[in-house]
């Protein structure tokens, strides 16, 4: 009883932090091209207004002869407005942003205590406490602009152009993490842990890097080809997981950071002897050839942006307007009412795993095609693999979220290299601070607490009743 | 110690769960509360155990308000609760359930097991019944589950002890014991109060009866009045509590099941040569304790057993082993005994868990693609047809009361072409007046030529509701009879006594 009602449980804070989001997270599921709680685009589609009429907190029981769907927007007695200040201060998006400020002022104190200046300061503090005030000022102020000139627009440059590489390079960081994300996020949603982000990249972006480099054709036909072949060896190696899984009930995360490992040194093996470029002394390949790389500017803004647009788009309607999304999220919620329903878990694992792996794959073949063009090595995952993991969680498992939790991970990245560079400021800080954001959006009754919010408080009993029915067994 | 709740409204975005609501707890009193699913019941009981906040209103022992934030607050009030789904762990021994979240402890954190178990036996003995304390929960049945979830709440020297659904779980005679241990609580000077939808249980014990409809309390009715009385009050409208039906229409032998066995894991037979035919146009209800191969049965006949032998068809096409997906294909209606885990996806929407098993082709998905707005109608039109009480479509199912859920499973499953329907107890936890609904919809079902097959432990529902009764008892079918077949005769069955021939109406 006492670990049932313990907020310490992560199981449990999860489960309430999905609870507690109510509101919003049907809107955001079901117009998730919108990207955002309360900022739905109005599509005139079906379930565009079943959305808005979906908030139990919100809507009113709807008219009984619903024959004409678009009939019931108007019956809100809610505001459109009063909803949406309700939802940003219950909701998912005001919980994002505080989590965003609340990491944003822990960082800063990591700024001050790690900054230089403001130590010095310091000793004399008392004589002169302005110096250590200043110091503080501009340790922050200047660490958070450089964040920003490095992340987002660099307002020291002349030219608009030269101004917003910032972001074009931060898109690039984010556009391998999206993809990534979007693959993990979906073996989430069906209960799949895919921790084999690096080994698929691995795979995925060595056979992109080794066309790359070995099949002259032209470009028209080579990137595709290349994409499409990442695509599967992501796919082929997460499916194996899959496989296993389905075949043997071996768990999915000692497979897949198993098959990590086996990634990692094989291609380190092959780099060696068969992948190397002549006359390297290093275990790096070839580099591409130019019909390969994606149009636009390397390591800036390429194609390889808009094909992730393109996947996340294609991503969200997999998940909630497919039938086949439809079989992965109910076998994520309760796989014996699915088996009941005839959907086969096991086949929807092998299938969720293939998915998710591809959409990895995608983002092996964005490092070799997009980001370094110049060889890959047995490092071209960039970490990538993992982040992913983290990305997943901050969009909730829902592709625009992962979206712009990409997009929030790359501002960080390049950003954190001007902080690094013009601040002093460690990229380890930078990399606290992302970190301490993740912490607060995955435990949103931490957040709620810092900053008083109410807390929505109705859905408790059910699900733990309901968890504690699944552990007895009792029949309902 | 007095109870008293006054005015107590518990609101749910738009809807109001609890409107207002007062009610007084007296000592040593059963006080019963009827209403119809989703009348609030559980809601009003959450708040007053500290799961659920309450917008307005209070709670009052003793003339002292109180504010509850957990359960925690409400059991040192001395305030106690038997859920339906208990909150036990099941790896652990009675004595340690008992004591968990309240520990006594020795030094150094050291356990005072000996000490728990010596509370959990004298508790038991107080109240005339035997217990292990170093039983593993989940080794014990049902029933005495609940009875160290009684222990628990007594352990903490509980005042009031509220039941909510208690027997819906339970067999005829683990009914009947708990009844005897309310009425000992009850005459202990505790307080109990107790929420059924079984008026024959609420006959038995209530000293005092409140009816809540639609989150309001609508009155109260004498422990001595009618079935009529109160299934009306609870409902607002009379309720036919007999069932009304046609003498069946039979065709063609439909169901044939021969000679089917089955072993569980440890090669125990559960399902033991089992034979019977169910024709077209009747209703064969499987009447045994609960436990005696009833749910394995189901289940072979749904499909779902890989390693059942022997034959069973449905219109001359195999059923055994082909797995859900087939059965559903094959026509086949499944109600699952367990809604919450077989027959419902808690997150999902009533919209979607109602096109749960038809989520591969038309008319629910065209081109890999999900009919959204065909979706929104239908649901909207089963929600209307079997009188779901909802916000709206898009309400998820585990926000549903446990009527409405299980409202929610049969309309799926009646709103397909059927060629056999598998009804594994389809009224638990309905509302009389939804009983009476569901009754109407399966003999409905019957008399258009469907085949039915019926699991319930309730003798009522069976006797009601059969064209024939098969008993079971550890896996075998002991007899067949017909529907007339006196209760003792029945009572004797369930019990294993084999039918002298005449009976036999196989
Ligand atoms: N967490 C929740 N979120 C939204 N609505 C809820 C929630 N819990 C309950 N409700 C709604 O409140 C109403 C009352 O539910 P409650 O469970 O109290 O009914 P009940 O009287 O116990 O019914 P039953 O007899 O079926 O168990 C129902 O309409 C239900 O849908
Ligand atoms: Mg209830």
């Amino acid at each position: 009883m006492s670990t049932e009602h313990s907020g310490t449980d992560t199981g449990r804070a999860e489960r309430e932090g999905r609870e507690d989001t109510e509101g919003s997270r049907k809107d955001t599921e079901d117009t998730d091209v919108s990207g955002g709680a309360g900022t739905e685009t109005a599509e005139g589609s079906a379930e565009t207004v079943e959305a808005a009429s979906e908030t139990p907190d919100a809507a009113p029981p709807p008219p009984l002869e619903a024959h004409d769907l678009t009939a019931e927007l108007p019956a809100a007695p809610e505001p459109r407005s009063a909803r949406f200040v309700r939802e940003l201060t219950n909701g998912s998006a005001a919980i994002t942003v505080l989590a965003i400020f609340a990491a944003l002022v822990i960082g800063a104190i990591l700024i001050v205590v790690t900054d230089k200046s403001t130590l010095d300061a310091l000793p004399y503090f008392f004589a002169r406490p302005t110096d250590t005030f200043k110091a503080i000022g501009s340790a922050v102020g200047g660490g958070y602009a450089a964040l920003f000139r490095g992340g987002i627009y660099d307002y020291s440059q002349s030219s608009f152009s030269g101004g917003i590489e910032s972001l074009l390079h931060s898109l690039s960081f984010a556009t391998p993490l999206i993809a990534a994300g979007i693959g993990i996020g979906i073996g989430f949603r069906a209960a799949v842990f895919n921790i084999g982000g690096q080994g698929q990249m691995l795979a995925g972006g060595a056979v992109a890097g080794w066309l790359a480099y070995a099949l002259p054709i032209p470009a028209i036909l080579h990137i595709p080809v290349a994409v499409i072949a990442a695509l599967v060896g992501g796919a082929v190696a997460a499916g194996i997981a899959g496989v296993l899984k389905a075949t043997t009930g071996a768990h999915e995360v000692i497979v897949t950071i198993m098959l990590n490992y086996i990634a990692f040194y094989l291609l380190g093996y092959l780099l060696t002897n068969v992948l190397k470029a002549p006359g390297s002394n290093n275990p790096i390949s070839r580099p591409a050839l130019q019909s390969a790389i994606f149009p636009g500017t390397t390591g800036g803004l390429n194609i390889g942006f808009a094909i992730v647009v393109a996947l996340t788009i294609f991503a969200s309607w997999l998940m909630n307007r497919s039938s086949l999304g439809f079989h992965f999220r109910a076998v994520g919620e309760n796989p014996s009412a699915a088996k009941v329903a005839g959907i086969s878990v096991k086949r929807v694992t092998v299938i969720v795993m293939i998915v998710s792996g591809a959409f990895v794959g995608f983002a092996g073949a964005y490092q070799v095609l997009g980001q370094t063009t110049t060889g890959f090595t047995n490092a071209l995952d960039a970490g990538i693999g993992f982040n992913a993991i983290t990305v997943a969680l901050l969009g909730r498992n829902k592709p625009w979220g992962i979206f712009w939790a990409g997009i929030l991970f790359g501002v960080f990245q390049s950003g954190g290299y001007t902080m690094q560079a013009a601040q002093g400021i460690d990229i380890d800080i930078v990399l606290v601070i992302q970190s301490v954001i993740v912490l607060f959006i995955a435990a949103p009754p931490l957040v709620r607490a810092i900053f008083r919010m109410p807390e929505p408080g109705h859905h408790r009993t059910r699900k733990a009743v309901h968890t504690a029915a699944v552990r007895t067994g009792a029949a309902a | 110690m007095r109870l008293e709740l006054r005015g107590i409204t518990k609101r749910f975005g738009a809807l109001v769960a609890n409107d207002h609501i007062d009610l007084s707890i007296e000592p040593g009193e059963i006080h019963c509360i009827l209403g119809e699913n989703g009348a609030g019941k559980t809601t009003l009981m959450n708040m007053l155990y500290g799961l659920l906040s309450i917008d307005e209103g209070e709670i009052v022992i003793d003339g002292v308000v109180q504010h509850f934030t957990s359960p925690r607050d409400a059991m040192r009030a001395g305030i106690g609760m038997v859920h339906q789904h208990f909150m036990l762990v099941p790896v652990f021994t009675v004595a340690e359930n008992v004591i968990l979240g309240h520990e006594q402890t020795r030094f150094a954190g050291h356990l005072d097991m000996a000490a728990a178990r010596v509370r959990v036996k004298e508790i038991a003995a107080q109240f005339g019944f035997h217990i292990d304390p170093d039983a593993r929960i989940e080794d014990l049945p049902v029933g005495v589950q609940q009875r160290v979830e009684i222990i628990k709440a007594l352990a903490l020297d509980a005042q009031v002890l509220v039941f909510d659904e208690p027997t819906a779980v339970l067999t005829p005679q683990e009914t009947d014991e708990l009844m005897a241990i309310m009425r000992q609580l009850r005459d202990s000077g505790r307080a109990i109060v107790f929420i059924t939808h079984k008026l024959r249980e609420v006959r038995e014990v209530a000293d005092r009866i409140t009816v809540v409809r639609l989150g309001k309390v609508v009155g109260s009715v004498s422990p001595g009045a009618s079935d009529a009385e109160m299934a009306s009050m609870m409902v607002g409208r009379a309720v036919e509590l007999t069932v009304v039906k046609d003498p069946p229409k039979l065709g063609d032998a439909a169901l044939v099941v021969e000679d089917v066995s089955l072993a569980d894991r440890n090669h125990v037979p559960v399902l033991d040569h089992i034979s019977f035919t169910v024709r077209r146009g009747e209703i064969l209800a499987i009447a045994g304790v609960q436990g005696n191969g009833q749910t394995e049965l189901v289940e072979t006949l749904f499909g779902m057993k890989k390693d059942a032998s022997g034959v069973a068809t449905i219109d001359g096409r195999n059923l055994l082993g082909i797995g859900a997906r087939e059965a559903i294909r094959a026509g086949v209606g499944f109600v699952p005994e367990d809604r919450q885990e077989d027959g419902l996806v808690g997150e999902f929407t009533i919209a979607e868990n109602l096109m749960l098993n038809r989520s591969s082709g038309p008319p629910f998905v065209r081109h890999g693609s999900l009919q959204l707005r065909f979706r929104r109608k239908f649901a909207d039109q089963k929600i209307r047809e079997f009188d779901v009480r909802t916000p709206s479509a898009t309400t998820r199912a585990r926000q549903l009361s446990g009527g409405n859920q299980q409202k929610v499973v049969l309309a799926r499953e009646l709103s397909r072409d059927l060629r056999l329907l598998i009804a594994a107890q389809p009224t638990r936890g309905l509302d009389v007046g939804s009983i009476e609904f569901v009754h109407q919809r399966i003999i409905a079902a019957r008399d258009e030529g469907v085949p039915v097959v019926m699991v319930s432990t309730e003798l009522d529902e069976v006797t009601a509701l059969a064209d024939r009764i098969a008993v079971m008892y550890r896996g075998t079918i002991v007899g067949i009879v017909p529907p007339d077949t006196p209760r003792d005769v029945l009572g004797l069955m369930m019990a294993g006594a084999p039918v002298d021939g005449p009976r036999q109406a196989a």
